[in-house]
């Protein structure tokens, strides 16, 4: 659904010229929900407008729902929805006015638009909000609008920037809801990017990293976890620690097995996978379990490790690059 | 692109007609250059040997229509970086209707609404004021305030593209605009009798005298008069510039 290689794009920002993106390669598969995780400046949004044809790449190339994206941007605009980071309505408009336009910049004729606003507002909790002026809607309603709004012309491919930056915990879970129904119905392809790594664990299938314009890491949730820590497992054994302790470093990957008191602790790839194995050892012995836990290493783990720093800590960084968008 | 530029105009007008205050705040400043500075004009006029006309009111009212299409076009550009801030040009542009549309619906949004504002005044003028002129005159003022609304929007809608700072732009406006207003012959016209030969010289170098003399020429019902003809050429040639210059903003790519 989406091939990009090398894409690039430099600002020059008071004749100093700034690689926000710096030749990124990655591909989308029909269907799947990727996330793009990175703290502020690392090169989402600019990806993001360089992909949905609100600008130009100054290098590399990229095909958008089976269109180029430079041969063929009006292609792209006809196959693509897109909800920008900074909403997208107008204060003083009211919401069935607002699709209904959008829709019809698409293409539909009036009485599809009213029909397609309709069954929009329905599915995205909006209905009986038509006459609403955008400005009187809550964060979580205006966010679902832009939404809607990206879905008029009920395109196979959309991309969401920061879907849920700025609101309530609530109101984020219920776009998540919201984001993984329509996916499911509709099948449709949805490229979204993010700060939050709660965001990326649970509503992505696959993320991509990215960290000053490029592209750190790549696999599913669980997979960089795993790829990049592994899972801390601590079991409780009634008796003989020592003997369990030798079990768990015969593991495969094991490491760092640590015994305190009836406390045995360990690091493995894959915890769940590995557990049931220690089991018929221990059982094997006659050792009796008591209890475990499985401790997974967090995506803030993952880019720690990745780039030396916390996702949380460059977040509070200021957003140099993402403010230079508008310049 | 009809129908976008149609779909277009249909919005930003929908908006201008559900909160009307552009339509006073338009009309304020030309009203009270009307009652404020109309009476002192009339005895300006009695007084000032070698003035173009003897009558205040048909040098006044095509000067303030001419005013008021150009201060309402050209501060276009600031509703459009209201607009760019809050996400709706980025939504329109991420659509495939065609760009230039986005411009045109808008650019005719504004000319309706100077046509307007231009009514109006001419309402007012006949009504409160013994204004004597051709309605074939008054209705060539009210295209003249149209296309010059089309010339400054446009052109304000691309300035305000380039530059991007909501800060910037109006400042910027104004500093152009008053000179431009000044040198125009909007309140006095800038006549060889008057002026002092180098004011003079430069007042003719401003396309906008020869727009104001065309409304002037228009009021008096002399439609053969070669000022008409200057002033409508000039109007022209001003929309088309401006309308070449938005249309390329607005479809360059990363504006």
């Amino acid at each position: 659904m989406i091939t990009v290689r090398g894409l690039a794009r430099q600002f020059t920002v008071r004749g100093r010229t700034v690689d926000a993106v710096k030749g990124i390669d990655f591909d989308v598969a029909a269907g799947e929900l990727v996330g793009f995780l990175g703290p502020n400046g690392a090169g989402k949004t600019t990806t993001l407008r360089m992909l949905t044809t609100l600008l130009r790449p100054t290098g590399g190339t990229a095909t958008v729902g089976g269109c180029d994206l430079l041969t063929d941007p009006q292609g792209v605009r006809r196959r693509i929805g897109y909800v920008a980071q900074g909403g997208s309505t107008w204060p003083d408009s009211r919401v069935a006015e607002e699709i209904e336009l959008q829709a019809r910049l698409y293409g539909l004729s009036r009485a599809d638009a009213r029909r397609r606003g309709t069954l929009l507002a329905e599915q995205l909790d909006l209905a009986g909000l038509d006459q609403r002026p955008a400005k009187t809607l809550s964060g979580g309603q205006r966010r679902r609008l832009d939404i809607a709004l990206g879905l008029v012309h009920d395109p196979a491919l959309v991309f969401l920037d920061e879907p849920t930056s700025g609101l309530d915990p609530q109101s984020r879970a219920n776009l998540w809801e919201h984001v993984r129904r329509m996916r499911a119905e509709q099948g449709m392809t949805v490229f979204l990017t993010t700060h939050y790594l709660d965001e990326a664990d649970s509503l992505c299938d696959r993320i991509l990293v990215t960290d000053h314009g490029t592209i750190v890491a790549e696999g599913t949730p669980d997979e960089l976890k795993a790829r990049v820590t592994g899972d801390a497992v601590a079991v409780d054994v009634a008796d003989r620690a020592a003997e369990a302790a030798e079990l768990a470093e015969q593991l495969p990957g094991a490491e760092e097995v640590t015994v305190a008191q009836d406390t045995v602790r360990f690091r493995v790839p894959r915890g769940d996978s590995a557990l049931p194995e220690l089991l018929r050892a221990l059982d094997g012995r006659g050792i009796l379990m008591t209890s475990v836990q499985i401790n997974r290493p967090t995506l803030d783990d993952v880019f720690l490790s990745l780039t030396g720093r916390s996702l949380r800590d460059s977040e509070a960084a200021p957003p140099a690059m993402e403010a230079t968008h508008a310049a | 692109m009809l129908r976008d530029t149609g779909l277009i105009f249909t919005r930003d007008m929908r908006l201008a007609l559900r909160s009307p205050t552009w339509l006073l705040i338009g009309i304020m400043q030309p009203l009270l250059y009307l009652f404020l500075f109309g009476p002192l004009m009339v005895t300006v006029v009695d007084n000032t040997p070698g003035f173009p006309s003897d009558d205040a009111w048909t040098v006044l009212t095509p000067a303030l229509i001419v005013q008021t299409a150009l201060f309402s076009g050209s501060f276009a550009g600031v509703g459009l970086l209201t607009e760019y801030r809050v996400g709706v040009v980025d939504r329109f542009r991420g659509t495939p209707a065609s760009r230039s549309a986005l411009l045109f619906g808008k650019v005719l949004a504004q000319a309706v609404q100077a046509v307007a504002q231009s009514t109006l005044i001419v309402v007012v003028t006949l009504l409160v004021f013994d204004l004597d002129a051709p309605l074939s005159g008054m209705l060539l003022s009210l295209a003249i305030a149209a296309v010059l609304a089309i010339s400054l929007s446009s052109g304000s809608y691309a300035l305000a593209l380039i530059l991007k700072s909501e800060a910037a732009f109006p400042s910027l406006m104004n500093m152009v605009l008053l000179p431009l207003l000044l040198l125009s012959g909007v309140l006095l016209p800038v006549t060889r009798e008057l002026a002092p030969g180098w004011l003079y010289a430069l007042a003719r170098i401003n396309p906008l005298t020869h727009v104001v003399d065309a409304g002037r020429a228009a009021f008096r019902g002399d439609l053969s008069s070669t000022g008409l003809l200057t002033g409508c050429l000039v109007l022209v040639v001003m929309a088309a510039l401006a309308l070449v210059w938005g249309t390329r903003t607005f479809q360059k790519e990363n504006a």
